[in-house]
């Protein structure tokens, strides 16, 4: 029998706000246990909540990017359950009346296009950590308690492992552009849970479905679903029935392992947060928002390839980032030719800072330091073959092409008669190779043009070498 | 002159004229304490040392605060920092807040002192302090009388003059209630006017701080200072507050008050009534307009009340975990360690709540009940509203009974939850009101009157219940210990 997977995917993304969702903590990660606490965060008796705007801003912002409908008037809910890390034991987060509501994101496989509807968006804050070090106690660690999150569900419109993990890419794409969001799922600020289920193709209800927790990589994220669904496959086929549980993925093993069952699911008792005013957005303020949506990266690849000419792949790399896209335009506006700019980030650039684990907004070479380099070659300055390597110091010093050029001696070399005397040199010098070249082995020649750059420390011209070699060779 | 007889208002006008100074008249509170403390048991904690470094820190300073040098008591629900904040309950008994809540910051820019932390039912839980996990406050009228709760210890510390004014919190009736058993000046502020930041929360949807005091006015300098807006709890309302003492001696001519027929039925003691009755021909003598006006949803109150209210608290009193601060009691893993800390540090009461309140919000019983009780609540606020378009203030007996004995109610709840049957409806609709002195019993009990207002019409309370008091001499009247 043919089956096909049914998955809907629960992300939480840490919104990327100097403070805290209800308190002024700052939400630096990485400090010292328990110091980016107060008296709110910690929940002590008396404390009360007050909301952090640009929280509800980041929210709407994502909902307005994802065609989402944004409620006017949404609420606080309290989600009660009893955990070290949850200090209030409760966690404030929404409900019935979430910031936004439907909505849809679109993906592309194999050149074909696909929406995935969303349920809602809402947001949330962040519970702390327990650490267990050994011994017979474990530690609480409350710095992330009350970071805003925020939560994205999904409709269960995604097919495969591979569509979930696009879905995930495009998704992380847009936060960043959006700037809501670093999308650091190694660090956990983006996380991804998958309600999965399959059933026979073509049935209409869907099956019985199991939820998929800890996949913290793209490439997780289409190992584990691809395991699950082959397990529930296999587990269809033998006429076995499959356990609605929550399972973890293990990476190390490679497989989804139960967790717990949903019969042990909690109440979380819902209501809605007394302590908290609903929040009533208004036109007013939606515009706001809106006016703060930078062009995100669909639209900005259309542009591309239309207003520079790139090639479809050449536009859809460039604007995977927004700080890379934003290099690319910056070195263009300086002059930079776009094509070759764009071919100078996507082999050279690229390859030097995926090597080293940088961020282009990181780099020390600038888009005015790549542009001063390109005009050397275009002035015939240094050839091509010189610039990779100038462009290598720029890239780890950060300093001016023309004046590496200058203090290493890389001018190129444009003076004939110069060129013409060691070309003289390399005939007399090879007289062997001169013969076979003038009896018809053509091939010869980029044997000589290579001496030269030899001889000139790649420095001659290799438009005047050419030049020469012909016209003494055929002499 | 027995100085701890005074009021803020008389208090501060000896001091500003330097007839007495802020260190003599704290002796002379202390005195007292020292002499009757005993026999009431109003304070869980006596501030005695930094009470006096900070009167003689006073002493021979400028008079820049509208406090400067007033002891006032301020109930143990209420953070004070580096001052233990209890609220009366064992989970709690040895915890230091080390933050200070508005209330109490803001009487502080005023220059009070802070005579001690007042006994309270458990978490606020209560009608009688009887829940209060450490002893039970006596009512300074008879002291085989409970003196109300949940803020008892603060009534208490007022009507036998262990204090000059104290501060409440009243959820369903905590402040007006006690006012009324021990004869004082009692006052609910609209929810919203004032901050919450601080008060340990039992119902934050309906809470509110407030003072209790020996005289109208009194409570209306001590609103001024503790209301408006703090960017600490959002639902306390943006907007200005009027100086409320300058609604007192505005005369009543015309002022329309209703006297709602629900609150005139069996089971009111008659001598509150008549207590009651005799108020409502005073102040129409001073040209007031009595109407009979109907609050239809009324006896729902109760029952919306202690659904709504114990579904907060369940949520509320989450954090009494043993993890973070508080009492902890040892588990053979956490979930015993959860249930040892709030087996024995939650008094029965308190549990009695939590089961409730969790019940109502469970599924599959949410809508029955929580949701149910907050389209009553609605009706029940709507009820105030259409009577205000009618009347300005409402006039209400505060308990159906006066102070009742210790013991008499401990073992049947219902009973207890019924003697706020009068002050709930009040919180449910978020407007304010106030307890005030109207009479005494024929075993000598205080009778309190009700005087509730519209939202944020705190002034026209004020001004009715001045005048009733400037009419009358129920409030000079002192227990005697």
């Amino acid at each position: 029998m043919q089956y096909e997977a049914v998955i809907g995917l629960e992300i939480h993304a840490q919104l990327l706000t100097e403070s805290k969702m209800f308190c002024g903590c700052p939400t630096k990660f990485g400090a010292e246990p328990n110091t980016q606490t107060c008296p709110v965060c910690v929940g002590l008796p008396g404390v009360l909540p007050v909301i952090n705007k640009r929280a509800i801003e980041y929210v709407v912002k994502t909902g307005l990017a994802l065609n989402c409908e944004i409620t006017q008037y949404s609420r606080f809910a309290r989600k009660n359950y009893f955990y070290p890390d949850l200090p209030k034991g409760y966690q404030i987060s929404q409900y019935e009346l979430p910031l936004c509501r439907g909505g849809y994101l679109e993906i592309a496989l194999n050149g074909r296009r696909k929406k995935i509807r969303l349920t809602r968006i809402h947001l949330e804050e962040d519970a702390g950590k327990n650490i267990h070090e050994g011994g017979d106690y474990s530690l609480v660690d409350l710095n992330r308690a009350g970071v805003p999150l925020m939560e994205i569900v999904t409709e269960p419109d995604i097919r495969s492992a591979q569509e979930a993990a696009e879905f995930m890419r495009r998704l992380r794409m847009i936060l960043r552009y959006l700037g809501v969001c670093d999308g650091n799922m190694e660090q956990g600020s983006l996380r991804c849970d998958a309600n999965v289920s399959v059933r026979p193709a073509g049935q209409e209800g869907f099956g019985v479905k199991t939820e998929i927790k800890n996949m913290n990589s793209f490439k997780f994220i289409e190992k584990a679903l691809e395991y699950e669904i082959n397990r529930q496959i296999r587990l269809l086929s033998k006429g076995e029935k499959i356990v609605q549980e929550t399972r973890l993925w293990d990476a190390k093993r490679g497989i989804t392992e139960s967790m717990r069952s949903k019969e042990e699911a909690h109440d979380y008792r819902y209501f809605p947060e007394p302590d908290l005013m609903p929040v009533e957005i208004d036109e007013g303020w939606l515009n706001e928002i809106r006016a703060q949506i930078v062009e995100l990266p669909d639209a900005r690849m259309e542009r591309f390839i239309k207003e520079y000419n790139l090639p479809e792949d050449d536009a859809r790399l460039l604007t995977e980032e927004r700080a890379m896209a934003d290099w690319f335009e910056e070195a263009v506006r300086l002059g930079g030719h776009p094509k070759t700019v764009a071919n100078w980030m996507m082999g050279e650039l690229l390859r030097l800072l995926n090597k080293d684990g940088i961020q282009i907004e990181d780099s020390k070479v600038k888009p005015a330091q790549l542009v001063g380099l390109l005009s050397l070659i275009d002035r015939d300055v240094i050839s091509g073959k010189i610039a990779k390597t100038v462009f290598e110091e720029m890239y780890q010093t950060g300093r001016e092409a023309e004046v590496i050029v200058k203090e290493k001696g890389l001018l190129q070399i444009t003076d004939t008669e110069e060129i013409e005397r060691i070309v003289e040199d390399i005939l007399n010098n090879n007289p062997k190779e001169v013969e076979r070249f003038r009896a018809g082995e053509q091939k010869l020649l980029g044997f000589f043009v290579g001496q030269v750059m030899k001889a000139t420390k790649g420095k001659a011209n290799p438009r005047i070498v050419n030049e020469l070699l012909r016209k003494k060779l055929s002499a | 002159m027995e100085l701890y007889r005074l009021g803020i208002r008389e208090a501060i006008e000896l001091i500003s004229k330097k007839e007495i100074s802020p260190l003599e008249l704290l002796e002379s509170v202390f005195q007292r304490i020292d002499s009757v403390e005993e026999r009431i048991k109003a304070y869980v904690t006596i501030e005695r040392e930094s009470a006096f470094n900070r009167a003689r820190g006073l002493e021979n300073k400028p008079m820049e605060g509208k406090l400067h040098g007033i002891p006032v008591a301020v109930k143990d629900n209420i953070c004070t920092r580096g001052v233990r904040t209890t609220c009366s309950s064992r989970i709690l008994e040895n915890f230091i807040p080390p933050y200070e809540s508005t209330v109490t910051s803001r009487l502080t820019v005023q220059g009070y002192i802070l005579a001690g932390k007042t006994n309270l039912d458990e978490f606020a839980m209560g009608s009688s302090t009887e829940n209060s996990a450490f002893f039970i406050t006596r009512n300074p009228w008879d002291t085989e009388r409970v003196p109300g709760g949940s803020s008892g210890g603060s009534a208490a510390a007022v009507a036998a003059d262990e204090c000059i004014a104290a501060l409440g919190s009243d959820t369903g009736g905590s402040i007006r209630q006690p006012a009324a058993f021990c004869g004082i000046v009692g006052l609910k502020p609209t929810y919203g006017r004032v901050s919450r930041y601080g008060l340990v929360a039992f119902a934050s949807s309906l809470d509110q701080i407030g003072p209790l005091t020996k005289c109208v006015e009194d409570a209306a300098i001590l609103l001024n200072i503790i209301g408006g807006h703090d960017h600490h709890d959002s639902t306390s309302v943006a907007m200005s507050v009027p100086d409320f003492t300058s609604a007192l001696g505005m005369d009543i001519k015309g002022l329309k008050i209703g006297i709602p027929r629900e609150y005139f039925i069996e089971g009111v003691d008659k001598e509150v009534e008549n207590g009651v009755r005799d108020a409502i021909k005073r102040l129409e003598s001073l040209g007031a307009v009595p109407l009979e006006i109907s609050l239809p949803h009324t006896e729902y109150a109760v029952a919306t009340y202690y659904i709504l209210a114990t579904s907060e608290a369940s949520s509320n009193l989450a954090r009494y975990d043993g993890v973070k601060y508080g009492l902890r009691m040892d588990g053979e893993n956490l979930i015993e360690m959860y249930m040892n800390t709030r087996h024995h540090g939650f008094g029965a009461e308190v549990k009695r709540r939590i089961i409730l309140g969790t019940y109502a919000l469970s599924s599959g019983y949410y809508e029955a009940y929580y949701r149910k009780a907050q389209q009553v609540r609605t009706l029940i606020r709507q009820d105030f509203e259409n009577a205000f378009k009618e009347v300005d203030v409402i006039i209400t007996p505060t308990t159906p009974t006066p102070a009742f004995r210790i013991g008499e109610k401990t073992r049947d709840p219902l009973q207890m939850y019924l003697s706020d049957i009068f002050t709930i409806p009040v919180n449910l609709a978020g407007v304010p009101a106030i307890s005030i002195p109207c009479g005494f019993s024929g075993e000598g009990l205080p009778i309190g009157l009700q005087i509730i207002g519209r939202h944020f019409d705190e002034e026209n309370i004020l001004k009715v219940a001045y005048a009733y008091e400037q009419d009358t001499e129920w409030h000079k009247r002192r227990p005697v210990l």
